[in-house]
């Protein structure tokens, strides 16, 4: 899709549009919000000493519970007469201490023992794994309790204690990450240029694995503080007279009611300590964690947006064509930037007929077939110009429902890798019964039934023992059998294939395609068909589009074409394939790459790379041209007959 | 046969799971490669065909040292490749190298080019600074890339960069053989043949010997000296690239001749044969192609047929008792 649109030379240095971290974590206004409490927390806490606050442990047992705003006393006093603000200080101080360090202990042992658990694997991670398992089998509050019994009550044997009970969470994440990297090429790209194992965890694992522990530690600190208030809460962490928050609420427990304010003003201390921390804990998840990056949690819609701003109703569709794609411009807005994916496609197919779209990626052939039933991710795409004509009716203006109705029925999908459209969870009976009853009014048995003709159809042999499987106890070859019969299920007029056999073998690759290429003939559907291979599309196509950067190169009946193409670039493509039984002939590789869709030239596309390029090329748009019936050219100075580039 | 061989692979055979469990049940195994025999000799490339599954992947993997075989010998000028592997891998990663399919999974992505192309050359052949350097322009001018790429991280290159820079550092340590593992199967077709003519270059440049494992037959036609092709974990035939492809012995390399897509040619296969492969916890006792092949006889079912020549030429070798085109036994 978008993924070819680097930068093509360097020209702009890619590093200087890296995303900047911390201004994506302060666009997450909540994010931000805890952020600076908690800074204002830490800074106040850190400069306690040098705040003009009473002295936190003197008692003055004339003074004791005085309410809240009493002059010299902010926030009163407690039992003892201490002052409340300046224990508060001095207790959040210990509290972020104690957090802090619990959370980097925790994460250090943590991060090691799930690290090398990971990256040996075998018995080693059975016996880490195991004894981590352990720790996990006690409840974490009686294992924190057992620690500090043995060890005795005190803040630091409190640390310990929740340290400890904390290096599971850390092991555990890390571990399965780490697992899932040392199985990764590079690590086996690093142990061929020589690194030793500990070289290749540390060096090439462990930046990996980093912002991991980072967002567990963010999201740990607030939990480590609400355990030791807890601990010393219960008389176990701090001790007398050291204020710690825990110590502080659990002091003003016994006189809750007669002195609110003793046990209420370190318990919402706590809750906007915490509360801060894990907001801000949040934030730094988002922005580190790549699949929030990439846009997880923004859903899309269940159909592309349609924003057309010219006025596309001139538009009339053709009189033979079932299919008729016209001046489609479909774009992707992310961030700044907008990418033309497709920018003007025409594209039409007649009845029972097979079109090819060619094109490497990125041109936007796979954009512009998912453009025609609104299947293309929005945010962040959207549908801006051009009309998609079925029969008469235009796909762009019709209504949601409509659309609905006529996807799976009218027009039908099949995508390249069958495993993962194919639902793993339920059998391929449920699957295609579903896709039968999704559009007509039959009763399960029934449904049962022409999902077995289905299979029959497909030549999937003893259709109905394999209406009770679930595809992965299939091969490939016969998942993408399923997905055909599921378009076919509701006699679809146009099936829209996105490199159908790209993820197969060749000899499964041949099968698929002569069978499509029967069932077209047999039930009459038009198949636009996407790919990328020339060897595929003289397989079964009429005819062939080629595109390039967003836009139809040139298109004619697939013979014509691979004889005597047109545009340079279509003459560069096939020259630069292998064929087979030709090992002699030397490949004519094209140079350079394509341009970025969001910084389409003005004139050509292909200017840059194009042996015939001229002036004129590049100073307007190109316009098509019609050359001979069925043929037509995006090109100023096509290729002539006979003549090489 | 003029040339000694420095490659040479001798019964071969890779098991994945297998032995007992602690109550003595004996547990699946899979035979990912079993009697493999071959040999590359200097310079040539040796083109290895077969579909997913066949074992062309574990047998790239045993050759660079990534895995071990559990059977059978591996030597590289008379050198065991296995021994090198657990004693001395950087001996032996300074001699093998391995080129990935997958460019941008292979680069590490928190590394810039230039620490991932430098490795080899401090912990393989331990440059000082200034000769990294050098051999940092060398190695940028061989895959045909400007100096400026070494300060880019992976995500800011496209797959065909990242598959040179993958050639690069194959490269650094000046290896004698290269095991390219479908370079240039998820690389779009015009950059494909950019990284495989800069394949063929660096060939001839440096002497290397490759080889080359696809699934794409005219890819490995148009590099190959000789070919492999491979099925159910055994080569089914081996001979000279030519003469494979032109006159297949075994059925089955006329079915991947039959079955690759060729500009302008309509498919000449049919759309319901059977294209399963035997199960492999429990593989048939003949050819592991019999149910698929049209030659098949009962003999084929019951055992399994040897490696031997079958059109009269010696170098050309087929696992077949009714070798396709070829006079029957």
């Amino acid at each position: 899709m978008t993924e070819a649109a680097v930068s093509p030379a360097p020209k702009a240095r890619a590093t200087a549009r890296r995303p900047d971290s911390i201004r994506l974590l302060l666009n997450n206004s909540l994010a931000t919000g805890g952020f600076f409490i908690l800074v204002t927390m830490a800074l106040v806490a850190l400069a306690a000493p040098f705040l003009p606050l009473a002295d936190p442990d003197v008692t003055a047992p004339a003074n004791r519970l005085m309410p809240p705003f009493s002059p010299d006393h902010f926030l009163g006093t407690d039992a003892l007469g201490r002052d409340i603000l300046s224990r508060i200080v001095w207790g959040t101080r210990v509290s972020l201490a104690v957090g802090l360090s619990a959370t980097v202990i925790a994460a250090f042992f943590g991060s090691l023992i799930g690290l090398v658990a990971g990256y040996a694997a075998g018995r080693v991670d059975s016996v880490l794994m195991r004894g981590i398992d352990m720790i996990m089998a006690f409840p974490y509050i009686l294992l924190a309790l057992a620690i500090v019994a043995v060890l005795g009550p005190g803040l630091l044997n409190a640390l310990y204690a929740i340290a400890v009970v904390n290096i599971p969470f850390f092991a555990r994440s890390i571990r399965g990450i780490t697992l899932g990297l040392s199985r990764r090429e590079f690590v086996d790209a690093a142990r061929l240029s020589g690194k030793s194992n500990a070289q290749i965890l540390f060096i090439e694992v462990l930046p990996n694995v980093l912002p991991v522990i980072i967002i567990t530690m963010s999201t740990t600190i607030g939990w480590m503080i609400l355990e030791t208030a807890g601990l010393s809460f219960l008389g176990l962490g701090a001790q007398p007279p050291q204020a710690d928050l825990g110590s502080m609420l659990g002091e003003g427990r016994k006189i809750l009611f007669t002195a609110p304010h003793v046990s209420v003003v370190p318990g919402l201390m706590i809750l906007v300590l915490v509360m801060s921390i894990n907001l801000f804990g949040d934030g730094v998840r988002d922005v580190l964690d790549p699949r929030l990056k990439s846009g997880v949690l923004t859903r899309p819609v269940a159909r592309t947006t349609v924003d057309r701003k010219d006025a596309s109703s001139g538009l009339k569709p053709r009189a033979d064509a079932i299919l008729d794609v016209q001046d489609l411009r479909t774009e992707f807005h992310l961030g700044g930037t907008v990418y033309k994916a497709a920018g003007g496609v025409d594209l039409h197919l007649a009845q029972g007929e097979c079109l090819g779209v060619v094109g490497e990626s990125g041109s936007g052939k796979s954009v512009s077939a998912m453009s025609i039933m609104g299947l293309v991710p929005s945010p962040p795409g959207r549908i801006v110009g051009g009309a998609a004509f079925l029969g008469n009716e235009d796909l762009f203006s019709a209504s949601d429902e409509r659309i609905r109705q006529l996807r799976g029925a009218d027009v039908s999908h099949v995508f390249q890798d069958p495993l993962s459209t194919l639902h793993p969870l339920f059998t391929i009976g449920d699957q295609l019964t579903e896709a039968i009853l999704a559009h007509r009014q039959v009763s399960g048995s029934e449904a049962m039934k022409i999902a077995e003709d289905l299979l029959n159809l497909v030549r999937i042999p003893n259709p109905s023992e394999r209406l009770k499987v679930y595809p992965h106890e299939l091969s490939g070859g016969m998942r993408q059998r399923i997905c055909i019969a599921m378009a076919l299920a509701n006699d679809a007029r146009v099936m829209i294939a996105d490199e159908p056999t790209t993820a197969l073998d060749v000899t499964v690759q041949a099968q698929i395609l002569s069978l499509m290429n029967t069932l077209r003939h047999e039930r009459d559907a038009a198949i636009l068909f996407i790919t990328h291979d020339f060897g595929v599309v003289s397989a079964i196509c009429d005819r062939v589009a080629v595109m390039y950067a967003g836009k139809v190169v040139e298109t004619g009946a697939t013979q014509e074409i691979l004889n005597s193409p047109a545009h340079p670039y279509t003459a560069k493509l096939i020259d630069c394939v292998p064929v087979l039984g030709e090992p002699e002939r030397r490949l004519d590789a094209i140079e350079g790459r394509p341009p970025m869709v969001n910084n389409l030239p003005q004139g050509c596309a292909f200017a840059d790379r194009c042996p015939k390029a001229q002036a004129d090329c590049r100073a307007a748009p190109i316009p098509v041209t019609e050359f001979a019936e069925g043929r037509s050219v995006r090109c100023l100075h096509p290729v002539k007959e006979g003549e090489h580039v | 046969m003029s040339e000694p061989a420095l490659l040479t692979i001798d019964r071969a055979e890779r098991v994945f799971g297998g032995g007992r469990t602690i109550f003595g049940m004996p547990k699946p195994a899979v035979h990912a490669v079993q009697d493999v025999s071959l040999e590359v000799r200097k310079g040539e490339t040796l083109g290895v065909v077969g579909e997913s599954g066949c074992g062309k992947s574990t047998l790239a993997r045993l050759i660079v040292g990534l895995d071990r075989p559990t059977g059978g010998s591996i030597t590289l000028d008379g050198r065991d490749i296995v021994q090198d592997a657990d004693k001395n891998p950087r001996k032996l990663a300074r001699k093998v190298q391995y080129v990935f399919q997958d460019p941008v999974s292979s680069l590490n992505p928190r590394k810039t080019v230039r620490t991932i192309l430098t490795a080899p050359l401090i912990h393989l052949i331990g440059l000082n600074r200034q000769g990294q350097e050098r051999r940092l322009e060398e190695l940028m001018e061989a895959v045909n890339l400007t100096p400026e790429f070494l300060d880019r991280y992976p995500h800011e290159i496209s797959g065909g960069q990242a598959q040179r820079i993958g050639i690069a550092r194959a490269l650094a340590a000046d290896p004698e053989v290269i095991v390219l593992d479908e370079p240039v199967s998820a690389l779009d077709v015009s950059v494909q043949a950019q990284v495989l003519n800069i394949l063929d270059d660096l060939k001839t440049r440096f002497g290397l010997t490759y080889v080359f494992i696809s699934h794409d037959l005219s890819v490995v036609e148009s590099v190959s000296d000789r070919v492999a092709v491979m099925y159910f974990g055994r080569i089914a035939e081996i001979g000279p690239a030519r003469e494979v492809f032109r006159n297949p012995n075994h059925p089955y390399t006329h079915l991947l001749l039959q079955s690759a897509p060729a500009p302008g040619r309509r498919s000449l296969v049919p759309e319901d044969a059977n294209t399963e492969l035997p199960d492999p916890y429990n593989p048939p006792p003949g050819c592991a192609f019999f149910a698929r092949c049209p030659n098949a006889t009962g003999r084929c079912g019951e055992s399994r047929p040897a490696l031997e020549a079958k059109s009269g030429e010696a170098t050309h070798l087929a696992a077949c008792y009714h070798p396709h085109g070829g006079k029957e036994e």
